[in-house]
């Protein structure tokens, strides 16, 4: 006998994910999950964005790795609040991780929270935290054929930024190429290019974040 | 991918399925799953195998309908199938496009005796 049972493999975790989600909708925190292979520059984003809205928003952080709170410690010297998540070798965050922060985070004080999810194009894709907005950084070394490579995560996204932007004439990367791929997946996609280390594009970032913001 | 955590759901939705309809044995699990979603069949049917034992699912097979990429395009509304990502529309030539599928990953159904 067959019986039709029609159940989304990831239902169990899209259901915490709608309950974190109706939390952060109650306290009016505006959350982003930021999504990328190691050394992308996720945290460097994070620092950049924080200095940029200094007296504009109130942030908070949660810091996803394996293993380690350097990321934590780097966060904390900004005197936001910062909770950080070890996996313990698990692959990406999952939305009973940030069930877990969330309580552990002063949220009535927060109106922007960054979540930095594990170095990885593959499986954070595929888990929904309970987040308003997804953003990829994707990085000039890596190369300009990551779209094609990682399709899911390029499609999952509302946001593409080309961190390093700095080093475009020392590396082969075909920005045109690289957002034709992209676009090839996600037509809706906003795409920035930014550095970290000189600035560039940092504006346009936080003025399209404080936008979603406003429109949410 | 993720296989691990996959399969303890896959797991948990046909114990929680067999045990609501009182069976005896589940003999297979009807999976649907996107190419996208970078799912490997062999890697949860191994993993199934181990989590299974001892349980109304010991020794079930599991059966995959992989569902290809397909996307549309954002300017003349073109279906299409993706064979190969970065493409532009086979129609118009447009380089906007949306994926529609390819990321499915549910349980079907499951065949119990």
């Amino acid at each position: 006998m067959e019986i039709k049972v029609l159940k989304n493999i990831l239902s169990a975790n899209e259901e915490i994910a709608q309950r974190n989600r109706k939390l952060l909708d109650s306290g009016g925190v505006f959350t982003v999950n930021l999504m990328s292979s190691p050394g992308a520059g996720k945290t460097s984003l994070v620092l950049e964005t924080i200095k940029a809205l200094k007296g504009k928003t109130r942030i908070g952080v949660i810091e996803g790795d394996l293993s380690s709170s350097v990321d934590a410690e780097t966060i904390s010297k900004e005197n936001v609040p910062v909770i950080q998540i070890n996996t313990g070798g698990g692959c990406h965050l999952d939305a009973n991780m940030i069930s877990k922060a969330l309580s552990n985070l002063p949220l009535e004080g927060i109106e922007l929270l960054l979540i930095e999810n594990v170095g990885n194009l593959v499986c954070p894709a595929g888990f929904a935290l309970g987040e308003h907005k997804k953003v990829l950084i994707s990085s000039i070394p890596e190369g300009d054929d990551k779209p094609l490579k990682y399709p899911l995560m390029f499609h999952e996204v509302d946001a593409v930024l080309i961190n390093k932007i700095d080093l475009l004439p020392y590396l082969k990367f075909d920005t045109q190429a690289f957002s034709q791929a992209v676009r090839g997946i996600n037509g809706k996609v906003g795409i920035f290019q930014i550095s970290c280390a000189t600035g560039q594009g940092i504006q346009e970032w936080v003025s399209w974040l404080l936008n979603q913001m406003v429109q949410r | 991918m993720h296989e691990l955590a996959i399969t303890q759901s896959i797991f948990d939705i046909v114990l929680e399925q067999a045990e609501k309809t009182k069976t005896r044995r589940v003999s297979k699990v009807n999976l649907v799953i996107g190419e996208m979603t970078g799912v490997v069949g062999d890697c949860v049917q191994f993993y199934f195998d181990f989590i299974s034992k001892g349980t109304l699912a010991e020794g079930a097979t599991l059966s995959f309908v992989m569902v290809p990429p397909k996307a549309q395009c954002q300017g003349c509304n073109e279906l299409f199938e993706l064979k190969e990502f970065g493409r532009t529309c086979p129609s118009c030539g447009g380089n906007r496009l949306q994926i529609v599928a390819g990321k499915e990953l549910f349980v079907e159904s499951i065949e119990v005796e």
